[in-house]
């Protein structure tokens, strides 16, 4: 079997070890969309952290894409169609839905929610039709 | 402290995605490519957080009467899905299966200084904005500390 998967259970391990990490100590839902959108909309006293979370994602990245980068590949799509429309549908659709799949996939799954339930099942198959489409589509 | 422990959650969020894998979306494509050569490695990431964030949830909402750094938890109430949240869920997928990229791995990838992860970030910031000011509404009340009911 592919070796991989202890790379992935590990790193869903640190995943999980961070959310966590931020529940005990600010008693916050570590859902991203969640927390970026707060940075950039701000409301008094709820920024500070926020922001260094934020900064933590991209410091991390600035980093681990020095060490390994080969974790980085590219997709090599430069259309820009692509990206607008991709990162636009995930920034509306998150606030839309309260959550991504840190926030409803891992933290509300996790925590029992029939909310992020639906969520997660609805964006899965969102997301899988589409790569059906864009994969082997017509 | 407040803000050295988000960074340092944040840090280790993003060596989880690193780790795992989730930083390249040709791999949360494979793993979204059903009908293709199917790339299981989603899953593993998936099941490891989920199951650790699971044990966690319970352990500390038990044992931890209140956060470190706060008055209080900040856990959603709110149980019945409603349309705004799945058409916002439909939205959100189709956008993650066009690039293969989510707000944490966009964000780690751009900070990596990937160029699509940027491209793709910016304009997920750009959403993310436009969602909020229009969903804000008439007048938020001030002090509540929630711009909008994040339910995650």
């Amino acid at each position: 079997m592919n070796v991989e998967w202890i790379s992935g259970l590990l790193g869903g391990v640190l995943i999980g070890a961070a959310a966590a990490l931020l529940l005990w100590t600010h008693g916050r839902i570590a859902g991203v969309s969640g927390v970026l959108s707060g940075a950039l909309v701000p409301q008094r006293g709820d920024f500070v952290w926020r922001l260094a979370f934020v900064l933590g994602l991209l410091a991390g990245g600035a980093m681990f894409g020095r060490l390994w980068p080969d974790r980085f590949s590219l997709l090599g799509l430069p259309r820009w169609p692509l990206w607008l429309a991709g990162g636009l549908l995930v920034g509306v659709g998150t606030r839309l839905a309260g959550g991504c799949t840190s926030g409803h996939g891992v933290c509300g799954l996790g925590r029992g929610s029939p909310r992020s339930l639906v969520a997660t099942l609805v964006f899965m198959g969102a997301a899988l039709v589409t790569v059906m489409f864009t994969r082997h589509g017509p | 402290m407040n803000a050295l422990v988000a960074a340092c959650s944040g840090l280790l969020f993003a060596a989880g995605l690193v780790v795992g894998g989730m930083t390249s979306p040709a791999r949360v494509i494979g793993f979204l490519d059903l009908l293709g050569d199917w790339d299981p490695q989603l899953a593993f990431v998936m099941g490891g957080a989920l199951g650790t964030y699971a044990l966690s949830y319970r352990l500390i909402r038990r044992h931890v009467r209140q956060p470190w750094l706060e008055p209080r938890y900040h856990v959603p109430s709110a149980s019945r899905a409603d349309a705004k949240l799945v058409v916002g869920a439909a939205m959100f997928g189709v956008g993650w299966g066009l690039m293969g990229f989510c707000p944490g791995p966009a964000l780690v990838a751009s900070g990596a200084g990937q160029p699509e992860a940027l491209a793709f970030t910016v304009a997920m910031a750009a959403g993310s904005v436009i969602a909020s000011i229009l969903l804000r509404g008439p007048r938020p009340a001030r002090g509540t500390g929630v711009l909008l009911q994040d339910d995650a």
